[in-house]
C-alpha cells in the first residue's frame, strides 16, 4: 500500500480536473459539465477503492504519506486516515458529483462553476488528510476560495453580500486559528498533529505553552485557555455554533443549489472535524475547564436553531436552521465526550457510542441535508424561483414521486428509525444521557421541535387541497430521479445496516476513548 | 425451527409493502392482494407458532436474535420473544388484521389510492408485529416509531382534505411528545441498569434494586409518557378523536384495535419495572387511566359523529386498561384489551358499514330505522354493543369484571366506583347511538334509501361478532395469567403476591357492574328510543355544551398553548439572530466588515483572471508571513 501514494492522488485529480476546466473556452458548455462530473467520479471512484482497503479493526493510521518539506520550520507532507478521515473523504466523494448534477443547467461560464467545484473538492480531500498543520491550514484556506466565488458568481440576488459575510466570518475565524497555531509553533516546535496531540493527552501541552511563553502576566490557565479560545473560534465558527452562526443562513439561501450542497454537506464537517481531531486532543484540559458554558452553547444551539428553523418562511432557510440544529448535536456528543469521568469501564462504553453517534451524524447528516436543498433545487427550478413554504400545497396530487422521495429525506432528518438520521442521534443520546444528563434532556426539546417544522413542510408543501397554481406542475424527470435515489438508497441501507460505516469508524472511536481516559 | 417461523411473520408484512411499492404500484387489485396474502399467511403461522408454545408448557419459546449494532462493549440485537404476551398479541394484530384487510377490499373498492392504502396497511402491521414481538427495548422503540410513521400515512391518506392533513400531522406529533418521554425512559433505565434486553433487566433488576429504586419513579413515568402518547391518555388525548379522519377500516384496525393499545401492551411488557417497591409511578398511571376513562365516557355521550362517539368510547376503554395496569392488574389489562379489540374493530367495521350504506354520512340525527335497511350491520353491531356495555355471557362483562374486581381487591375504592360509574356512561351513549341509528324513522333521504353492504364487508363482522361473544369463555384470561402468574413466583416477593391475587369471581363487582349497565340501558331507552332530536341539552344546559366541546381541551391546545408557543418560538429565535447580529457581534465586526467589502469592492474589477491571480497572491502572502516566522 505504501508504494501508491494514493491520498495525494485522490487530492491531486480534482485539482488537475479544476486547472483544465478553467482552460476551457467557454463555448464547450458540454464538455465542461461533462469533465467536471468525470472528474468528481473518478474522485468517488478513488475514495471507494481506499474505503475497501481500509483496515476497520487497525487503529493505525493508515495510507500515510511523509515527506520532509521545508524542515527548518516542522513543515512536512504528511497525510494519513484513521476511520474520521476516511468516513469524510468518502462523504466528500459522494456528495461532489450529485452537488455537480444538481448544477447541470447552469449556463453562466459553467466550465468556471465546475472547475470551482474541483477546487472546492480537492481542498476538502486535503483537509480530511492532511496531518501536519502547515499543508493542513493551506487546504482548509483553499476550501474557503472557490467557495466563496460560488456564492458570488452565480448566487442569488443578494449573493454579493451573502459572499463578503461568508468571507469575512469564516476568515476571522481563520485568522485567529492561524495566530494561535503560530503560538504553539513557537512553544512546540511542531505542526504535525499526531505529536501535538500526544503532548495534549499528557498535559504537557500547557505547562510548554506557560513555559515559553510567559507573556503578559497571563495565569497557567489562562495562557492555553486564550490559545485555545482562537481555535476554538475558527472551528464554532466553521460548524456552526451559537453565537457564531449568522453567517449561515443568509450564505446557504443565496448560494447556489449545488454550492449550498457542497457547503451543507462536507463543509460544515470542516468544523466538527476540527473539533475531533485537533481541538479534542490538544486541549482536552481547557474543554473540561469551560464545559459548562460550551454545553450552554450546545444546547442553545440545537434548541434555538430549532425554533428559528420553524420560524422561517422561505425552504431553503428553513433547511439551513436545520442544518445548524443537526450539526448541534454533534457539539452536545463531542462536549459530553470530553467530559472528565476517569477510567471506569462503563463510561468508555458511553463514551464509545457518543463519539461513534457524532461521526454517524456527520456523515448522515452530511447526506440528508444536499438532498434536501437538492430537491428544494428542483422545486425552484419548477416554480421560477419561488420557495416560499405557503406558495404551495397539494403537491403529491402532481408530483407524487418528488413528495415521495424528498418524503423520505425529511423523514430521514427527522430521525426516523429505518433511515439514516435515527442512528446517529440515538447514540450520541444514548451516550451522552449519562454523561451530561441536563443538556441532554433539554435537547430532546430540539428533536421535538424539528419534528414540528419538518411536518409543517409536508403539510403545506405536500398535503392539503392542490394550489391551482401548480396543476401543471411536472413530476421529477428521469435524469433528477437518477440524482437523487443512489442517495435514498444509501439512507436505508445506513439506516437498516448502520454497521457497514461502524465496522470502519468504530476501532478510530475506541482509540480515542482511550487517549482521553485520564 | 419456530424461530424461523417467527422471523418470517414479522417480515411478510414488509415484503408485502416492497413488492407493491416497487412492483405493482400501478396494479390495484394485484396490490390488494399480496397484502391480504401476507396477512393471513402472517395469521397462519402465529397460529401455528401458537398452538406449538401452549403445547410447550413452556414460559416462553427459545429467543432468536441478530445482532444489530455493537459499538465497543455495547451491542444491540434485534430479537424475538415468543411468549403469551406476545403470542397473544401477534393473534390479535393478524387476526383482527386479516378481516380487517379483507372488509378494506370492499370499502376502498373504488378509491384511487387503493394501492398505496393496502401498501400503507401492510407497513403498518409489519411495525405492530415488531412492537409486539421485540425482546428489548431498542427494537420496541424504533417499531414504535414505525407505527408511529404509519399512522401518519394512514390518517393522511386522504391527504388532499385539510382536516387529514391537520389531523395526521397532530397525531404524528402529539405522539412524538410522548415518544421523547419514553426515550428518556429508556435511556434512564438502560444508564441504570445496563441493559435493553427485557429479560436482562428482569434478571439484572433484583441484584441492583438499590440503584434502581431512587429513579424507579422518574424512570415508570418517563416510560409511561410513551403509552400516553400512544394508548392517547389524558393529557395527550387529543389526537385521537381527530385519527378518525382516516379511513374507517383504519380506524378499526389502528385507532382501535391495535396501535393504541400498544401502550397497554408495552406497559405490561415492562410492569417489572413499574411495579417496584417505593414507586410512585402506578399510582400516577392508575388515576390518569381512571381519569381518561371517565373524561372520555363523559365526552363520548354528547357526540353526534358515529365515529368520533367510537373513538371517545376507544379513549375510554383505554383509560379502563391502563387503570387495570396502574392497580398492578396487568393480566386483566391485557385480558380487555383482547376482548375489545375484538368488539370495537367489530363497532367501527359497522360504522363503517352504516356510512357506507349513508354514501359518507357520519352524522347520527341523519340516520335512523336502519336496522330494516341493513340487518347484517345491525345486528352484529348489536352484539358488539352489548359486548362492550359488558353483558352477561358477552366478552366484555369478564373482562370489564376482572378490571373491577382488580380495583376491589387492590383497595382502590374510589376507582373502583368511577370504574362502575364509567360502565354506566359507556352502556348509555353506546345504546343512544344504537337508538337513533337503528330504530325510530329515517331522519334523512340518504337513510331512507341506505343499503346493505356487500358480502366481503359483512362477513367480517359476522366473525367477529362470533368472537366478541365466546371471547369471555375461550381461555384468554388463563393464557395472560400464564405470562405473569409464573414471573411473579421466581422473583421477587410482593410482586408475586400482587399478581397472583386469584380472579377468583368477585360478587360485589360482578353485581355492580351489571347494575350499572341496566341503569345505563334504562336511561338511553327512556331518552332516545323514540326522539328526533337529542333531549340532553335542555336538561344539562352547560354541562351538556362543555361535553360536546370535548370539554374544551381541543380548544386550550390549539388556541391558547400551541399559538402562544409558536408565537413565543417565533419571536425568541428572531430576538436571538437580532440580538447578536445587531448587538455585540457584528457592531464589533461590522467594522471589519465595511472595511473589506469596500476593498473588495475596489478590487472587483469583474475579471476572474484577477481573482485568480489574487488568490495566489494571497495564498503567497500567508505562506511568506509563515515561513519567514
Amino acid at each position: 500500500m505504501n508504494s501508491l501514494p494514493i491520498l495525494s492522488i485522490l487530492t491531486i485529480v480534482p485539482l488537475i480536473g479544476a486547472v483544465m476546466l478553467i482552460g476551457l473556452d467557454s463555448q464547450s458548455k458540454r464538455l465542461a459539465r461533462g469533465l467536471g462530473l468525470a472528474f468528481s467520479l473518478a474522485g468517488l471512484a478513488l475514495a471507494a477503492w481506499l474505503w475497501k482497503a481500509f483496515d476497520g479493526n487497525s487503529p493505525d493510521l493508515q495510507f500515510v504519506e511523509r515527506h520532509a518539506w521545508i524542515p527548518s520550520i516542522g513543515a512536512e507532507y504528511f497525510v494519513g486516515v484513521d476511520g474520521l478521515g476516511l468516513l469524510m473523504v468518502l462523504l466528500t466523494a459522494l456528495v461532489t458529483p450529485i452537488a455537480m448534477l444538481a448544477s447541470w443547467r447552469i449556463e453562466d461560464k459553467p466550465q468556471i462553476y465546475f472547475s470551482m467545484m474541483l477546487l472546492l473538492q480537492a481542498g476538502l480531500f486535503g483537509t480530511f488528510t492532511a496531518l501536519n498543520f502547515f499543508h493542513w491550514f493551506i487546504f482548509w484556506e483553499l476550501s474557503l476560495v472557490p467557495a466563496f466565488f460560488l456564492i458570488k458568481l452565480w448566487g442569488g440576488p443578494n449573493r454579493s453580500a451573502a459572499a463578503t459575510q461568508f468571507f469575512v466570518y469564516t476568515m476571522v475565524g481563520s485568522v485567529a486559528m492561524l495566530l494561535s497555531f503560530l503560538a504553539i509553533y513557537w512553544a512546540v516546535g511542531t505542526f504535525d498533529f499526531i505529536q501535538l496531540a500526544e503532548k495534549g493527552h499528557n498535559g504537557d501541552l500547557a505547562s510548554i505553552l506557560n513555559v515559553k511563553l510567559g507573556w503578559y502576566n497571563l495565569s497557567r490557565n489562562q495562557l492555553p485557555l486564550i490559545i485555545f479560545a482562537g481555535i476554538f473560534l475558527g472551528f464554532a465558527v466553521k460548524v456552526p455554533l451559537i453565537p457564531f452562526h449568522t453567517w449561515l443562513p443568509m450564505t446557504y439561501a443565496e448560494a447556489p443549489t449545488g454550492t449550498t450542497m457542497m457547503l451543507t454537506g462536507v463543509m460544515s464537517k470542516m468544523g466538527v472535524y476540527g473539533f475531533i481531531r485537533i481541538l479534542m486532543p490538544l486541549f482536552p484540559e481547557q474543554m473540561r475547564m469551560i464545559l459548562t458554558p460550551l454545553l450552554w452553547l450546545a444546547v442553545a444551539t440545537i434548541v434555538f436553531s430549532a425554533c428559528a428553523a420553524f420560524a422561517q418562511k422561505d425552504l431553503k432557510r428553513v433547511f439551513a436552521y436545520s442544518s445548524i440544529n443537526h450539526l448541534g448535536y454533534c457539539m452536545l456528543g463531542i462536549f459530553a465526550f470530553v467530559k472528565f469521568t476517569g477510567s471506569e469501564p462503563p463510561w468508555s462504553t458511553e463514551k464509545a457510542a457518543v463519539l461513534n453517534g457524532v461521526m454517524l451524524q456527520m456523515f448522515n447528516h452530511g447526506l440528508t441535508a444536499p438532498i434536501l436543498f437538492c430537491f428544494i433545487g428542483f422545486l425552484e427550478q419548477r416554480s421560477g424561483g419561488l420557495r416560499g413554504l405557503d406558495q404551495f400545497g397539494g403537491l403529491r396530487k402532481v408530483a407524487p414521486v418528488f413528495c415521495g422521495l424528498m418524503g423520505v429525506s425529511i423523514f430521514a432528518s427527522l430521525g426516523l428509525p429505518g433511515l439514516n438520521g435515527f442512528i446517529g442521534e440515538f447514540l450520541i443520546f444514548k451516550g451522552a444521557f449519562p454523561l451530561v444528563t441536563w443538556a441532554t434532556a433539554l435537547s430532546v426539546i430540539g428533536l421535538l421541535v424539528t419534528a414540528i417544522f419538518l411536518l409543517t413542510v409536508i403539510q403545506r408543501v405536500f398535503n392539503g387541497p392542490l394550489n391551482g397554481k401548480w396543476a401543471s406542475l411536472a413530476d421529477l424527470s428521469w435524469r433528477e430521479r437518477l440524482i437523487v435515489l443512489p442517495a435514498t438508497a444509501l439512507m436505508f441501507l445506513v439506516g437498516i445496516y448502520p454497521q457497514l460505516l461502524i465496522g470502519k469508524i468504530n476501532t478510530t472511536v475506541m482509540q480515542m476513548v482511550d487517549q482521553l481516559k485520564f | 425451527m419456530f424461530e424461523n417461523l417467527a422471523w418470517l411473520i414479522l417480515f411478510l408484512p414488509l415484503l408485502s409493502v416492497a413488492a407493491i411499492t416497487l412492483f405493482t404500484r400501478s396494479k390495484p387489485r394485484a396490490s390488494a392482494q399480496i397484502s391480504i396474502f401476507a396477512v393471513i399467511a402472517a395469521f397462519v403461522l402465529s397460529l401455528i407458532v401458537f398452538v406449538f408454545f401452549r403445547g410447550s408448557e413452556t414460559n416462553s419459546l427459545p429467543q432468536a436474535s441478530v445482532p444489530w449494532l455493537w459499538v465497543g462493549d455495547f451491542k444491540a440485537d434485534i430479537g424475538l420473544r415468543l411468549d403469551a404476551l406476545s403470542l397473544g398479541m401477534m393473534l390479535i394484530v393478524t387476526g383482527v388484521g386479516s378481516l380487517i384487510h379483507i372488509y378494506s377490499w370492499g370499502y376502498m373498492k373504488d378509491d384511487p389510492g387503493f394501492a398505496r392504502y393496502f401498501a400503507s396497511l401492510s407497513l403498518f402491521t409489519f411495525s405492530m408485529l415488531g412492537i409486539v414481538m421485540a425482546d428489548n427495548f431498542l427494537m420496541m422503540f424504533i417499531f414504535w416509531e414505525l407505527v408511529g410513521i404509519s399512522s401518519y400515512l394512514l390518517i393522511g391518506f386522504w391527504y388532499e382534505k385539510a382536516s387529514a392533513a391537520d389531523a395526521c400531522k397532530k397525531a404524528f406529533l402529539t405522539n412524538r411528545i410522548g415518544d421523547f418521554g419514553f426515550l428518556l425512559g429508556i435511556l434512564m433505565v438502560w444508564a441504570v441498569l445496563g441493559s435493553l434486553n427485557f429479560q436482562d433487566l428482569e434478571i439484572r433488576l433484583v441484584p441492583h434494586m438499590k440503584d434502581y429504586a431512587p429513579v424507579a419513579t422518574a424512570a415508570g413515568l418517563l416510560i409511561f409518557c410513551g403509552a400516553m402518547g400512544k394508548s392517547a391518555q389524558f393529557p395527550l388525548h387529543v389526537w385521537l378523536p381527530d385519527a378518525m379522519e382516516g379511513p374507517t377500516p383504519v380506524s378499526a384496525l389502528i385507532h382501535a384495535a391495535t396501535m393504541v393499545a400498544a401502550g397497554v401492551y408495552m406497559l405490561c411488557r415492562v410492569f417489572f419495572l413499574l411495579n417496584v417497591p417505593g414507586s410512585h409511578a402506578l399510582e400516577v398511571i392508575a388515576w390518569i387511566g381512571g381519569f381518561t376513562a371517565l373524561l372520555a365516557a363523559l365526552i363520548a355521550v354528547q357526540q353526534n359523529d358515529i365515529k368520533r362517539i367510537l373513538a371517545y368510547s376507544t379513549l375510554s376503554q383505554l383509560g379502563y386498561m391502563v387503570m387495570s395496569v396502574g392497580m398492578s392488574g396487568p393480566t386483566a389489562a391485557m385480558y380487555h384489551l383482547t376482548t375489545h379489540a375484538f368488539f370495537k374493530a367489530l363497532l367501527f367495521l359497522g360504522a363503517g358499514s352504516v356510512i357506507y350504506a349513508m354514501h359518507h354520512e357520519q352524522n347520527i340525527w341523519r340516520m335512523g330505522a336502519l336496522k330494516k335497511k341493513a340487518p347484517a350491520t345491525y345486528w352484529t353491531f348489536m352484539v358488539g354493543t352489548l359486548a362492550l356495555s359488558g353483558v352477561w355471557p358477552l366478552s366484555g362483562f369478564y373482562s370489564k369484571d376482572s378490571i373491577l374486581a382488580q380495583a376491589l381487591e387492590t383497595n382502590h375504592i374510589a376507582l373502583f366506583v368511577l370504574g362502575v360509574f364509567v360502565a354506566l356512561l359507556t352502556t348509555f351513549y353506546m345504546f343512544r347511538l344504537v337508538f337513533v341509528v337503528f330504530f325510530g324513522g329515517a331522519r334523512s333521504e340518504a337513510a331512507d334509501h341506505a343499503h346493505e353492504s356487500p358480502d366481503v364487508m359483512t362477513w367480517p363482522l359476522r366473525i367477529l361478532a362470533v368472537m366478541s361473544i365466546i371471547g369471555g369463555v375461550m381461555g384468554i384470561e388463563g393464557l395472560y395469567t400464564k405470562q405473569f402468574a409464573p414471573n411473579a413466583e421466581g422473583h421477587a416477593a410482593g410482586f408475586g403476591q400482587q399478581l397472583l391475587a386469584p380472579f377468583s369471581h368477585s360478587p360485589l363487582a360482578a353485581y355492580l357492574g351489571l347494575f350499572a349497565v341496566i341503569m345505563g340501558l334504562g336511561a338511553a331507552y327512556a331518552l332516545y328510543s323514540r326522539s328526533l332530536f337529542d333531549p340532553l341539552p335542555e336538561k344539562l344546559g352547560w354541562l351538556s355544551r362543555a361535553m360536546r366541546n370535548r370539554f374544551y381541551f381541543d380548544e386550550l391546545y390549539e388556541r391558547v398553548i400551541i399559538p402562544f408557543t409558536q408565537e413565543a418560538l417565533a419571536k425568541f429565535a428572531n430576538a436571538i439572530d437580532r440580538w447578536i447580529i445587531s448587538g455585540f457581534m457584528v457592531r464589533g465586526a461590522s467594522g471589519t466588515t465595511d472595511l473589506v467589502g469596500r476593498a473588495l469592492r475596489l478590487l472587483q474589477t469583474g475579471s476572474l483572471q484577477t481573482y485568480a491571480f489574487l488568490l495566489v497572491a494571497g495564498v503567497a502572502l500567508v505562506l511568506y508571513l509563515v515561513l519567514l516566522r
